[in-house]
Order: structure tokens, then C-alpha cells, then sequence
């Protein structure tokens, strides 16, 4: 037999204009344009745009380094204005002015904007004056105690602030005192109330470490443990920044020296004053008063600048809960999304470009607003989620879904820009879409809204191009790759294939076509998928498995956002430090609730006037002069002139918020410090001294472990650390597993890892195409309809329902929409006489089946209960035994034939094959019927058997079922015996019967109310079916809800229905009829002799008898538009005009015979023995390209439509784009079906498949993941 | 298409899934179980949205620095989150419900990017009804009514999500005007006829996002029972 790739024409497959041709899709999502004109100035536009976009993917693809490059310098570029921006986030801005020449700025924005930041505009929320104290006992005293170091230094503070509230400058414009410049406050915040006896209320805000007396110095004098006072208002917890101790001291905690282990004595402390007005000359004359009493020798502070700080809004941690909220669902969004990128090289990298092209275009979009003078006044951080979602990344998704789904056998080049041609339409509408809907936004009038929506459309636009240039040719470069590790893989498949030279039987001598030579797409097979793998590839698989780095990265992502979150300045972490602070002083109980101490007990300020006269401070000056020659503890350094700087960030906004001041959006501006020295002789601090704070504190020298103090402080800061660690942590982890736990919730795919099998399980393992990927299982989940004990034999199927015979002769009748089992035809025969385990099993099956017929039956199983099932009583063997008019047909054993038991091989072998060929002619599609059962003519029916009045002929013996077909109610069934048999599809009763032909029929067509059916002899009966029914009483099954297809008529059960032989022919053929084909009222034979005949169905004449084939013909497709196609055992497929009855083309295919045929308007598919399927060219005959199938399953495939092709597997169906070639999607149909090979398939109407699966039917739904092909 | 009618056809005839009646059992207990999940992950859902929402609305009357940050959240009637999220779970079971009677599934966008998506733009118009501040209440009302009929248009467009949307934005609206005449709940500043007139826009966008969920979770649910149901 010779076989051999035959290439009838040099015409190449014309692929250009594919691209410019309506699309399907495209041309379903315009449904109507009646009007012409519009019409073509639409596909005008379309073909414009579909060519622009296709050269734009070869550029693309052709120079994907420069056009990289080309587009991260326009990002760069675009992003460039972004540098001047202030950095998102709000901690505080500041800009320094000169003091000399301050002038409180204007409200408006003066002329000149180059060096002022915008907020720096009308006068500040307040000015802060600090008094920097520091004090030293000096020199130090061996009979001191560490108390000592801080008591008197401390309590110098009272003197100091007598002094500045009593301080009045006066001259030409009048007396000022710091109660007439001050900040006035009025209440605490009534959450604060603990706090009132220790900040200042209605009055000047002016604070000091002696609030903590209430501003008195007989309390502090009296009080016995300094620390303790100070400290018992400290968060016990967590060390936190904005405490009430570095608010009452003005310096970071750690610098003032209160404690008993400070290293070098020196107490700092500061006066903080805030002041609404700003009077130079006041404060020059207190801060000369100040110097002049107590001068810092050393100091060379520069008294030259303030510093204005601008504080952003803040958010609070319960306005971060809805924007952590969108950034979830953002985030979510983007997972759901990059999910769904397929068959890529690399998904994560692709899923990384779509993200980085989202984000870099939002990233020019602002730097593009800004470059125009768009300045950005909403929270960039609360609207990005919302761009995000808006630009989306849907574009992005279905521009890989085109790329991919482009032939694999192109370049990339023009993969590429197929791909972009393909969507270009789509993509411009939905931009078009999008663009428009942004616009009408911006017509809101809304300042906000249209803020957002320019925004929006900038992005857009910027999104564009960068999917364009960007995208796309990182797409290019993935694809390219893909393709270069797909050969690498490919090669050695192809290797072991014995090369296709042409054969000797090239009629003509023809150039070979300039197109790459059809490929060849090969499964892996089972048996190679479950070899070992190398270590290395099922540590990979594993990892593939499991998603570990994806999870890791999610992970990662989660504390990463965290850790984020909490060391944000406005975040979590400064929340929960004032939440600490304002809390724990209520843990501190015990304090007793004071009256407010006023900051000016006198109240008339210039009652005091004359306290302090402005001369006298000459003994302390000269004291201090005498005792302090720069005593070494004291020194002033740069680090002094802006001790607020170490403060925290939410020192001051806390400051001002306990009085309901906020600080968002506005500024204060901080003076410059006004150091102030103490130098407290030995023997002052012995009189201050407190007779209990020697108790309390013993002298440092005498402590016996000196080294257990000064480490204390530093380990208790090390443990908080360690706590805000650990807390941290243990807040990471949570949300992981609360992120976790969703997603489990979310995904209960998963919910069956714990050792159940199912499909999601298997991707891993199971790599099923040549790409290393399988596609998802779960958009399709096959129904498997078992009850069928042995292999499935034969199928039929009107839509509606579908019945199938199983080798044990047991027929069954299914829903086809539902996958219930309606009836069961036992072979009772069989039944009866064995009685081994497993038939017994199955008479368990049957009554149970039967038990649910009645159940659900109602009206149809009425009479079910008196008619019952045929009883046939036999003792036969249950296997048909061998024919002696049997013809050598070993050529057409099915190669899966091992599957059947050993011992009933022989016996059985060529019956078993013959059904099974048989059944192939069963697999296409059957033309659809006309509705209206062609009523036959009223006329005296005369029964001739059927089961009420007489029972079957006891000689009968027992038979297999060689052919099956199903129409309305009836199947009709061809025996083994020459019996034809009608039944009843939903009560299972036998109709009736015809034995007038003794040869095994073969293969049965029914039409209408013609029955055709061949004979192994030869022989060609024509019968009759024939109801005495009137035309009017014809029930239509189906509800009005069960779709679209013509519902067939019903016989109902009191009908008298018999079969009449009309026409024998009885030398149709020489050798026995193997294929029968009927449609368009023509029956089509195939049969041993190498012919072809057509017949009409009408009169049962012989119209042609087609000859061409060097082989028995195996295989016929005829469809309602007359094409016919038959493939003969010489691997040829002819295409014949029916009409005309002359050939049209013929190749040479498969090496073997061709087992399978299907024809679509613009292909045709071939399948043969080899396990190859072809796709050939219907009008040039060209091969397009073959599949290569799994050893046995070669037969096994249908058409859905004229662009999906579903084939059979090894326990799995796969289903292909028919015009490129593509595997979309691979369902399996079982767990344990590893060995199982789908051996027949049949289409129904209503997209569904059904396939043979050992014992079992598998009715599988077309996916809606192929929405673009349908 | 053909898949809807395996559904539709499936569920009106629920007892002829399994030959056998234990699995027949199990099937029925599954699809309970499924109902039980499906409701209470819509439930939570319902909440978790009705309190972030919430702050989002509170939020705009309260000072910059919430002495209390958590306390806030359920500032508004302990009652309201739990009834926001009953009212979400029978939407969410509703919606694949009618849908399945009406014997046409809803296909459109039927993925959980889209839902995500859609629930992203409900967010985004709670906050701008929260945060944008409108020159008047007719405007805000007119951009909210527009905004959610385009949520609808961009992730629903079914007939029945449409109908079903006002027919509970406007039952939603009575009820709490209901609330709200018997004192029983009250408003900051009622603008028009005693209500909030974005209360129905955001009720109509609320209803569109829960059926999406909902419908999407019911996917899985059919999924998980049919694969379940063939296993064995």
C-alpha cells in the first residue's frame, strides 16, 4: 500500500488575506448593519485599521530591542516631571526663611512662586518658640546622688518660666507681654480629659516639664521620686515617639538627662510656647532678657533661620481601611486577570509586562498632567486603584489570547501581527468606548471628576501606546522563545516518525509550495507522560504544581504591604503609638484628677510686672560667671539649633490636635531656640534635695552591680524593638492566613487537595500539549454516563437522546442534555444464562435502573408495568459466533482490539471489528432531520411482531448489535443476525421487527421513515417504517425551553408501527457493505470492492457507482449540501461531485486506511490508521496540517463548527482550533481512565460530545471558554 | 447555550442527576452545603462592604483625628452591617436563581476579573459619593445614577440584573425611609424628601455588584456539583 504525503497544487495557503477578511468574532459583534453605505465605510475603517495594526506587528516584532528601548526612554521622559514632585506621603515639608527680613507671607501667591512651595502662603497656624535649657550641677560632688543631677536643674524651670510670662517689652507701640501674643487655647479634647492636669486649658499654650507640678514649685519641691512622676504618664508598652514627655520637655526623651544613669549630668529641657502673632521686637527683647540672665558661654547657635513646616493630611488608620480595602480588590483584580494569560513561555514575566505597562502608564499620565501644568490635587494614592481599574488590563489579555491563538507555524513576525490585525477592531471599539465614556465624565462639571477623568484619559492614551510598542514586543520576544524551545522539543517527535517522502505516485511533478510544509502537532502520549522524569523536572514540576513561588511572591507581597503599612509615617505604626500614649497613662491609675494648673496663676500679667527688675540679674550673672569656666558638662552644638528635628514626625500635629487644632494642610513655623544654661552649684543641689531621694536612689559610686543600670535602658529600648518586631511579624502572619484562608474560601477548587482526585490535581502532572501547559480543566467538566458493563459498541444519537449498545448487547438510552439514563434494553438472554459475579452485578443495576425509569417515567411508563421488557428466551452463547460468509476483513481490525478479553478474542474478533467500523460511519454529524415525520399513508397496518400479541420467535438466537441509529422514539438496531429491530427509545419495548434478510447487517441508515441498512453480504435493504397514527396526533417531545433544535417526532406507545422491506438490492456490491451514509436523499455505499455507489433513497436507484480507490472503502461523508468525500483502505480520500458523479480531487493521505472523514466549507478532515489527523484544504487540496493522535484513538474526532475540532484521547478529549491548528483546551474524562482511549465521538446538535470510553459515555459540553470561535 | 440547558434542565429535574440514591442523597446534601457556603460567603462579604462603606460615609463628618480609629467603623447602628449582609446574601443567591428559572445564564464577562472589577467600581462610587465634593445634590445624584447605570452596562447588561436592581434600590429606599420616619435611623442631613438622594444609586449599584458575585459564586457551586456528583 503506498502512502505518502501528496501535494496537489503550489498555490499557497493564502494567509494574508485571512487577516484582512471579517473575522468571525468581529463580525458576530456587529450583528446588523442593514445599511449598505455604512456598512463599507465600517469595513473600510476596519480593513484600514486591521492593515495598520498588522504592519505595526511586524515593526514590532522585527525590532524589538530598539522599540524597547525607544519606549522606556519615552516612559523616563514622560516620568521626568514626576521628579519634581514631592514624594507621596505625608510627612511634613519644610522650607527655611531668614529671620531678619521675615515678613508673614501673603495669602495670594505673590509673583514670584520659584523658591515658595505653594503652601507657604498667609500666616502660619502658629509660631514656636522653644527655650532650650540646660543645666548641670557642676562641679560634681562626690555626697551627691544621681537625684541630684536633674532635681535642681529641673526645678529651675519654675524660675524661668516666672520669667518669661512675666516678661514685657515696651516701647513707641505700646506694652506687649506673651499673654497678648500667645496661642490661646480653650479646651482639651474630651478624650484628653486625663491629660488636664497636665496640659495647659484656656490660656497661652505654653508647656514645660513643670506641668508635671502643675506649674508649681511647692509640688515639685514635695515631691518624692522625680522620675516616678515623670514616668508614670510613659506608655508602658511600646516605646513611642509623641509621648507626653517629649511634648512637656520639647526634646527627644532620651537627651534630657532625667534619669539616674545619664552619663554626663546635664539635664535639656525646653520651654515651648506657641504663639499666634509674631512681634519681633518682643521677643529680640526676650531673648536678650534670657541671654543676659543666663548666658551660654559657648553657644554659637545661629540665630538666623526659621523653618517652616507644612504637614500633609493625615490619614488615619480608619481612612486606610477603605483605600487598603481597594487596593485588595486592585490587587485581586490583577491576579484574576493575569490568570487567565495561556500558552505563553513565560506566564509570570508576560503578567509582570502587563502590570509594569499599567503602572508605567499611569506613571506618564501624571508626569504628562504636571509637564502641562496640571498640578495633581487628589491623593494619588486613593484614586490609583480606580485608574487602574478603569484602564484595566483587558486589553493586554486579549491581545496575548490573539497572539497565541495564531497558526504556530508562522513566523513570529507575522504571528505577531496577525495576532494584533486579528483584535484591532476590538481594541480600537473598546478604547473608542472607554474614551467616550471618560468624556462624558468630564462633563460632570465636577472639579474632582474631571480631574480624575483627565487623568483617566491620559493614561489611557499613554496605555495605548505603551501595550502597543511595549507590550507587544515583549509579547514578540515571548513568543519567539516559546517557539525556539517548542522546536527544541518538537525535533526528536518528529524524528522518530519515518520521514513522509513523497511516494512514487505523484501524478504531476510540482514544484514544491513555498510555505513551510505542514507541520505536524504531536501529543505526547500517556505512555510517555508517565516515564520518570529526571529529578531536576519534577522538582520544577513540583513547584509547577504546588504555585510555591507564586505563593511565596504572594506572600512576600502581603508582609511586604505590611511592613509598608506600619512604617508609614501616617500609618499604622505612629497609630498605634498614639493610641499607646493616650491609653496607657489610663493604666497608670491612681492619679489624682488636679485642678488645672493656669499657666499665669496671677492673671493680670501686669501685676507682675515689676517681679523682676529689668537690672538685676547681675548676682546670678556674676555666680554663674565665677563658677563656670565652661564646666565640661555643658556644650553647645550645631545639633541644638533644631532639637524639634529629632522629635517624631506627629510631635507637633499631636501637640495642636490635643486642642482640636488641626495641622493638615497648613504650617507652622518653628523660631529659632533660645538656649539657656544653668550652672547649679553642689550646694544648691543638696538643698533642693528631697529627704527621700537618697532612700530611693542610692549614690551611683556605691552601687554595688554599676553596670546593671546604665544597660537597662538601652535593653528595655532593645526589647521594644523587638516587640514592635514580633508584633510586626505576628500581623504579617495573620493576614496571610487570613489572605490565605479567603483564598481557599474563594477557590473551592481546591478543596479536594486532601487526597480526592480531580481535574486540577492532574495539570501538574499531566502536561498535556508540547508547551509544557495545560490549559484549565475547570471550564468544562465532563458528565460520565456509566451502566454499561462492557466496551460501548455503538452509538447513535438524534440530539435528543442517545443510545448506545455496549458488547454485551445491553442498550441503554440517555438524555443527551442531561446525561440520565432513560432506558435500559438488557439482553435478557445473556442475562439469563449467565450467571457469573459480574452479570449478576449488573442485574442490580438494571433493576435499580429500572426502578428509577418508573420512578421518573409518569405518563411515558404507564403501560410499562404490562408490557414490560421483551422477553426472549434463549440459551445462547453470548457471543455471536463466526459467519461462514465471512469475508477476510482482518485489514480492518481495530488496533485497539486488545483491550478485549484474551478468550473471547477469536471468536469474536471479526464481528467486534466489523461494529466497530461500523460505528465509525456513526461519528459525523447527522444531517438534521425534517421535522415533520413524513406521515405514511393511511392504509391497514398489519403488526407483524410485536410484543404485546405475540412473542418472539424462541429460534432466534441471541446476536450482537452491529448497528444502531436512532430517530424520533426509535432506535432501530441491526443484529449480527440479519435482524432489524425497532424500538421504543423511552419505554425500552421492542416495536417491532424484521427478519426477512439472514445477513449480519452491517451498518443502518434511517431517514425520515426510511430505514436503509447493509448487509455483510452485500445486499442493500430498503425498508419502510409505517405508524397507523393520523397525521394530527403527532407529539412533539421537548419542552419549549430545551433549545433549538427541530423537535423530533413521537411515536406514542399505543402506535402500531411496523417495518416493511420495500427494496432489496441484493448485489449492491460485491464484497460486504462497509460504510452507509445517507443524507440529502442520496445513500451512499462503501463497500470491499473499491466502489462507491450512490443510490437515491426514493426508489432505491443505483445513480453512480463511483470508482477511484485502489482499497476497500472505509470511510464516506455526505452532508446536506452534497459533498461527498470517501476514504478507502489505500490512505486516498476522493472528493466527488455528487450531481455529476466525478472526481474533484484526490489525495493520498494516511498510511492505512482512512477511518474517519468530515468535511467543513472550507476543509476537510481525514483521520486513518496511522493516528494522524489531516486537515486538508477542501478546494485545493492541500494538506494544512496533521495531529498526531494517541495509538487507538485515531478514529475518534468530530466538528463542532467550522472552527473547532474535538479529538479523542487517551482518557481525554482535546479540542483544536480548526483553522490554525491551536490545542485550546484538553478535558479529561475521568480519574482513573489513564489507559482508557476514546475510541468513538459523536457531535450532537447541541454542542455537545459524547464519547466512547470503555464502558463508559462521557457527554461533554463545548466549553464557553471558546466563546470567540462559536 | 447548551450548558444552560444542562442547567436549567437540571435543576427542574434535580432527582434524576444520580442512578443511585445514596449518591442521589449526597448530591442533595452537597447542594445544600454549597447553598450554605455561597450564603455565608455573600453574608460576609456584605458586611465586610457595609462597614468599609460606612466609614467611608462617616468619615466625611468627623475631625482629622479620630480619637478613636476603630471605634468608629461600627459608629453607625450595630443592626445595619448585619442586615447589609442578609441582604447581599439573598441578592447573591437571587440572582443565579432567577437567572436559572428564566432558563437564560448569564454569560457576560463571566469571570473574576470582571466581578472584581465591578466591585471595584462600586467601591469607587461609594467613595466618590463619600469624598468628591458636588457643587449641588442634583448633581451628585444625576453623576451617581449615571455611574451606576454604567456599572451595569459595563458588567451586567442582563434584563433581569436590571429589573432587579431598581425593583431593590427602590424597595431598599423605602425601608430605610421607613427607618427613618419611625426614628428609628437618621441621616446627617436628609436633602431630598427626607432622603439622601443617592441612597438608590448606591443601593442599584450595591445590588449589580452582589448578583455579580453572587452569580460567579454559583458557577462554581454547579461546578463543584457536577464534579462531584461524577466522580464516583
Amino acid at each position: 500500500m503506498c502512502s505518502g504525503v501528496f501535494v496537489f497544487s503550489v498555490l499557497p495557503r493564502p494567509r494574508i488575506p485571512r487577516m484582512i477578511a471579517p473575522l468571525p468574532q468581529a463580525g458576530r459583534r456587529t450583528p446588523s448593519a442593514p445599511r449598505i453605505p455604512l456598512m463599507t465605510v465600517r469595513e473600510k475603517l476596519r480593513q484600514k485599521i486591521s492593515a495598520g495594526f498588522y504592519w505595526h506587528g511586524l515593526l514590532c516584532a522585527s525590532y524589538p530591542v530598539p522599540i524597547i528601548l525607544f519606549t522606556a526612554v519615552c516612559i523616563l521622559t514622560c516620568c521626568y516631571p514626576l521628579l519634581k514632585l514631592p514624594l507621596p506621603g505625608t510627612g511634613p515639608v519644610e522650607f527655611t526663611t531668614g529671620v531678619r527680613d521675615y515678613m508673614v507671607p501673603p495669602q495670594e501667591p505673590s509673583g514670584d512662586p520659584g523658591e515658595r512651595p505653594d503652601w507657604y502662603r498667609g500666616p502660619p497656624v502658629a509660631y514656636i518658640q522653644q527655650v532650650l535649657v540646660k543645666a548641670a550641677v557642676s562641679p560634681w560632688d562626690n555626697r551627691l546622688v544621681p537625684v541630684d543631677a536633674f532635681r535642681s536643674p529641673l526645678g529651675r524651670v519654675f524660675s524661668l518660666l516666672d520669667e518669661i510670662r512675666n516678661h514685657v517689652h515696651s516701647d513707641s507701640s505700646g506694652v506687649r507681654s506673651l499673654e497678648a501674643l500667645c496661642l490661646q487655647v480653650t479646651d482639651l479634647l474630651p478624650g484628653l480629659r486625663r491629660m488636664q492636669a497636665l496640659l495647659p486649658e484656656h490660656g497661652c499654650l505654653l508647656v514645660s516639664p513643670g506641668n508635671y507640678w502643675q506649674n508649681q514649685r511647692e509640688l515639685f519641691d514635695s515631691d518624692p521620686d522625680l522620675l516616678r512622676t515623670v514616668q508614670q504618664y510613659e506608655p508602658k508598652g511600646l516605646h513611642t515617639s509623641a509621648t507626653l514627655k517629649d511634648l512637656l520637655f520639647g526634646v527627644h526623651g532620651k537627651q534630657t538627662g532625667v534619669s539616674l544613669n545619664s552619663r554626663n549630668r546635664v539635664v535639656t529641657y525646653t520651654i515651648t510656647m506657641a504663639l499666634r502673632h509674631y512681634d519681633v521686637r518682643f521677643l529680640g527683647s526676650l531673648r536678650s532678657r534670657l541671654k543676659q540672665l543666663h548666658p551660654s558661654a559657648n553657644c554659637s547657635l545661629r540665630e538666623e533661620h526659621m523653618v517652616h513646616v507644612h504637614f500633609k493630611e493625615e490619614i488615619g488608620v480608619a481612612e486606610l481601611i477603605p483605600l487598603v480595602t481597594t487596593y485588595i480588590i486592585l490587587f485581586a483584580y490583577i491576579y484574576f486577570s493575569t490568570r487567565k494569560i495561556d500558552m505563553v513561555k513565560s506566564k509570570w514575566g508576560l503578567a509582570l509586562a502587563a502590570v509594569v505597562t499599567v503602572l508605567s502608564s499611569l506613571l506618564m499620565s501624571v508626569g504628562l498632567c504636571t509637564l502641562f501644568g496640571l498640578t495633581p490635587t487628589l491623593n494619588g494614592g486613593e484614586i490609583f486603584p480606580y485608574l487602574v481599574v478603569v484602564i484595566g488590563l483587558e486589553n493586554v489579555l486579549v491581545l496575548t489570547k490573539s497572539v497565541v491563538s495564531t497558526p504556530v507555524d508562522l513566523e513570529v513576525k507575522l504571528r505577531i501581527a496577525q495576532g494584533l490585525s486579528n483584535e484591532s477592531w476590538s481594541i480600537m471599539k473598546n478604547m473608542a468606548t472607554e474614551l467616550c465614556i471618560i468624556l462624558i465624565g468630564y462633563f460632570t462639571l465636577v472639579p474632582a471628576i474631571q480631574e480624575f477623568c483627565l487623568f483617566a484619559v491620559v493614561g489611557l492614551v499613554s496605555d495605548f501606546f505603551l501595550q502597543m510598542l511595549f507590550f507587544t514586543t515583549v509579547l514578540s520576544i515571548d513568543i519567539r522563545r516559546m517557539e525556539l524551545a517548542d522546536l527544541n522539543r518538537r525535533l526528536p517527535a518528529e524524528a522518530g516518525m519515518p520521514p513522509a517522502k513523497p511516494g512514487p505516485l505523484r501524478p504531476r511533478e510540482t514544484p514544491p509550495p513555498p510555505r513551510p510544509s505542514p507541520h505536524t502537532i504531536t501529543l505526547q502520549t500517556p505512555a510517555f507522560r508517565n516515564l520518570r522524569l529526571p529529578k531536576r523536572l519534577r522538582v520544577v514540576y513540583f513547584l509547577a504544581r504546588t504555585r510555591l513561588a507564586q505563593r511565596i511572591i504572594m506572600a512576600g507581597t502581603v508582609i511586604w504591604i505590611g511592613i509598608l503599612l506600619y512604617t508609614d509615617p501616617a500609618g499604622l505604626r505612629t497609630y498605634l503609638a498614639a493610641q499607646v500614649s493616650e491609653q496607657s497613662p489610663l493604666g497608670g491609675a491612681g492619679l489624682p484628677h488636679l485642678a488645672v494648673a493656669p499657666v499665669f496663676p496671677g492673671g493680670d500679667p501686669t501685676g507682675t510686672l515689676n517681679v523682676l527688675p529689668q537690672a538685676d540679674p547681675t548676682p546670678a550673672l556674676s555666680e554663674n560667671l565665677s563658677q563656670g569656666h565652661a564646666p565640661p558638662g555643658i556644650s553647645w552644638g550645631p545639633e541644638d539649633e533644631e532639637g524639634w528635628r529629632r522629635l517624631s514626625y506627629r510631635h507637633w500635629p499631636s501637640f495642636f490636635s490635643y486642642y482640636n487644632i488641626t495641622l493638615a494642610k497648613r504650617y507652622i513655623s518653628i523660631l529659632p531656640v533660645i538656649p539657656v544654661t544653668f550652672h547649679v552649684t553642689p550646694r544648691e543641689a543638696l538643698e533642693t534635695r528631697h529627704p527621700q531621694d537618697t532612700r530611693h536612689a542610692p549614690p551611683l559610686q556605691t552601687d554595688p552591680s554599676p553596670n546593671a543600670l546604665p544597660h537597662g535602658a538601652p535593653v528595655q529600648t532593645d526589647l521594644t524593638l523587638y516587640k514592635v518586631a514580633a508584633l510586626g511579624l505576628a500581623a504579617g502572619v495573620l493576614l496571610v492566613l487570613l489572605l490565605f484562608c479567603l483564598y481557599r474560601l474563594l477557590c473551592p477548587r481546591n478543596y479536594g487537595q486532601n487526597g480526592v482526585q480531580h481535574g486540577r490535581r492532574r495539570r501538574g502532572d499531566l502536561p498535556c500539549d508540547d508547551y509544557g501547559y495545560s490549559p484549565p480543566v475547570s471550564e468544562i467538566s465532563p458528565l460520565l454516563l456509566r451502566g454499561h458493563n462492557m466496551d460501548i459498541e455503538c452509538l447513535a444519537s438524534d440530539g435528543m437522546l442517545l443510545a448506545s449498545c455496549c458488547l454485551a448487547g445491553q442498550i441503554r438510552v440517555w438524555d443527551a442534555q442531561t446525561g440520565d439514563c432513560l432506558t435500559v434494553i438488557p439482553n435478557h438472554g445473556l442475562r439469563r444464562c449467565s450467571s457469573s459475579g459480574g452479570w449478576e452485578h449488573r442485574d442490580g443495576w438494571d433493576a435499580g435502573a429500572v426502578t428509577d425509569l418508573e420512578t421518573l417515567g409518569g405518563a411515558e411508563g404507564q403501560d410499562a408495568g404490562g408490557a414490560g421488557y421483551p422477553v426472549r428466551r434463549r440459551a445462547a452463547p453470548s457471543r455471536p459466533t463466526l459467519f461462514g460468509d465471512q469475508p477476510d476483513l482482518t485489514a480492518l481490525i481495530d488496533t485497539s482490539f486488545g483491550q478485549q478479553p484474551p478468550s473471547q478474542a477469536p471468536s469474536a474478533s471479526s464481528g467486534f471489528d466489523f461494529g466497530g467500523l461500523v460505528e465509525r460511519a456513526y461519528l459525523e454529524h447527522e444531517p438534521s432531520v425534517s421535522p415533520v415525520f413524513s406521515a405514511p399513508p393511511p392504509q391497514p397496518v398489519q403488526r407483524r411482531r410485536s410484543l404485546g400479541d405475540q412473542p418472539m420467535a424462541p429460534t432466534d438466537w441471541d446476536s450482537a448489535v452491529w448497528a444502531l441509529e436512532l430517530r424520533g422514539n426509535l432506535i432501530a438496531a441491526g443484529r449480527s443476525s440479519g435482524k432489524l429491530e425497532l424500538w421504543d427509545a423511552v419505554e425500552g419495548s421492542l416495536r417491532c421487527s424484521n427478519e426477512d434478510g439472514v445477513s449480519g447487517i452491517t451498518a443502518l441508515a434511517f431517514l425520515n421513515n426510511r430505514i436503509v441498512a447493509a448487509r455483510l453480504n452485500g445486499s442493500l435493504d430498503f425498508f419502510t417504517v409505517d405508524i397507523n397514527k393520523p397525521l394530527g396526533l403527532l407529539q412533539y417531545r421537548g419542552g419549549p425551553g430545551r433549545g433549538s433544535m427541530p423537535p423530533s417526532p413521537c411515536y406514542s406507545s399505543d402506535d402500531v408501527i411496523s417495518c416493511q422491506l420495500t427494496r432489496s438490492v441484493q448485489c449492491a456490491h460485491q464484497k460486504p457493505i462497509t460504510v452507509l451514509r445517507a443524507a440529502a436523499g442520496r445513500v451512499v455505499t462503501g463497500s470491499q470492492d473499491h466502489t462507491v455507489r450512490v443510490y437515491r433513497l426514493e426508489d432505491s436507484c443505483c445513480l453512480f457507482t463511483l470508482q477511484g480507490h485502489s482499497g476497500g472503502i472505509t470511510a464516506i461523508y455526505i452532508d446536506q449540501t452534497m459533498v461527498l468525500a470517501s476514504g478507502g483502505q489505500d490512505g486516498a480520500i476522493c472528493l466527488w461531485d455528487v450531481l455529476t458523479g466525478s472526481r474533484v480531487s484526490h489525495v493520498y493521505g494516511h498510511r492505512g486506511d482512512v477511518t474517519s472523514l468530515v468535511c467543513t466549507t472550507s476543509c476537510v478532515i481525514s483521520s486513518g490508521l496511522d493516528d494522524l489527523i489531516c486537515i486538508w484544504d477542501r478546494s485545493t487540496g492541500i494538506k494544512l496540517y496533521s495531529i498526531q493522535q494517541e495509538v487507538g484513538c485515531g478514529a475518534s474526532f468530530g466538528v463542532i463548527s467550522d472552527s473547532l475540532l474535538v479529538t479523542g484521547g487517551q482518557g481525554c478529549v482535546s479540542f483544536w482550533d480548526l483553522n490554525f491548528g491551536d490545542l485550546l483546551q484538553t478535558v479529561y474524562l475521568g480519574a482513573s481512565s489513564e489507559g482508557q482511549g476514546v475510541r468513538q465521538l459523536v457531535v450532537l446538535d447541541n454542542a455537545a460530545i459524547v464519547c466512547d470510553f470503555g464502558s463508559e459515555l462521557s457527554l461533554v459540553y463545548v466549553p464557553s471558554v471558546l466563546e470567540k470561535l462559536d | 447555550m447548551p450548558r444552560g440547558n444542562a442547567t436549567a434542565s437540571k435543576a427542574l429535574r434535580p432527582e434524576a442527576v444520580p442512578p443511585r440514591q445514596g449518591s442521589y442523597n449526597a448530591a442533595i446534601a452537597d447542594q445544600t452545603a454549597n447553598l450554605a457556603i455561597r450564603g455565608l460567603l455573600l453574608f460576609l462579604i456584605g458586611v465586610f462592604l457595609a462597614l468599609v462603606l460606612n466609614l467611608l460615609q462617616v468619615q466625611r463628618n468627623v475631625t482629622l483625628f479620630p480619637p478613636d480609629g476603630f471605634a468608629s467603623i461600627f459608629s453607625s447602628a450595630w443592626w445595619v452591617p448585619p442586615c447589609c449582609g442578609t441582604a447581599s446574601a439573598v441578592i447573591g443567591l437571587l440572582y443565579p436563581c432567577i437567572d436559572r428559572l428564566l432558563g437564560e445564564p448569564h454569560k457576560f464577562k463571566r469571570e473574576w476579573s470582571s466581578v472584581m472589577r465591578c466591585v471595584a467600581v462600586f467601591v469607587g462610587i461609594n467613595h466618590a459619593s463619600a469624598k468628591v465634593d458636588f457643587a449641588n445634590n442634583v448633581q451628585l445624584s444625576l453623576t451617581l445614577a449615571a455611574l451606576s447605570i454604567g456599572l451595569w452596562w459595563t458588567f451586567d447588561r442582563s434584563c433581569s440584573g436590571l429589573g432587579l436592581g431598581f425593583a431593590i434600590a427602590f424597595l431598599a429606599t423605602l425601608t430605610t425611609q421607613l427607618l427613618v420616619y419611625n426614628g428609628l435611623f437618621q441621616y446627617t442631613s436628609p436633602d431630598f424628601l427626607y432622603v439622601r438622594s443617592w441612597l438608590p444609586c448606591i443601593f442599584f449599584a450595591g445590588v449589580i455588584t452582589m448578583g455579580s458575585i453572587g452569580r460567579q459564586l454559583a458557577m462554581y457551586e454547579y461546578k463543584v456539583v457536577q464534579e462531584k456528583t461524577h466522580q464516583d
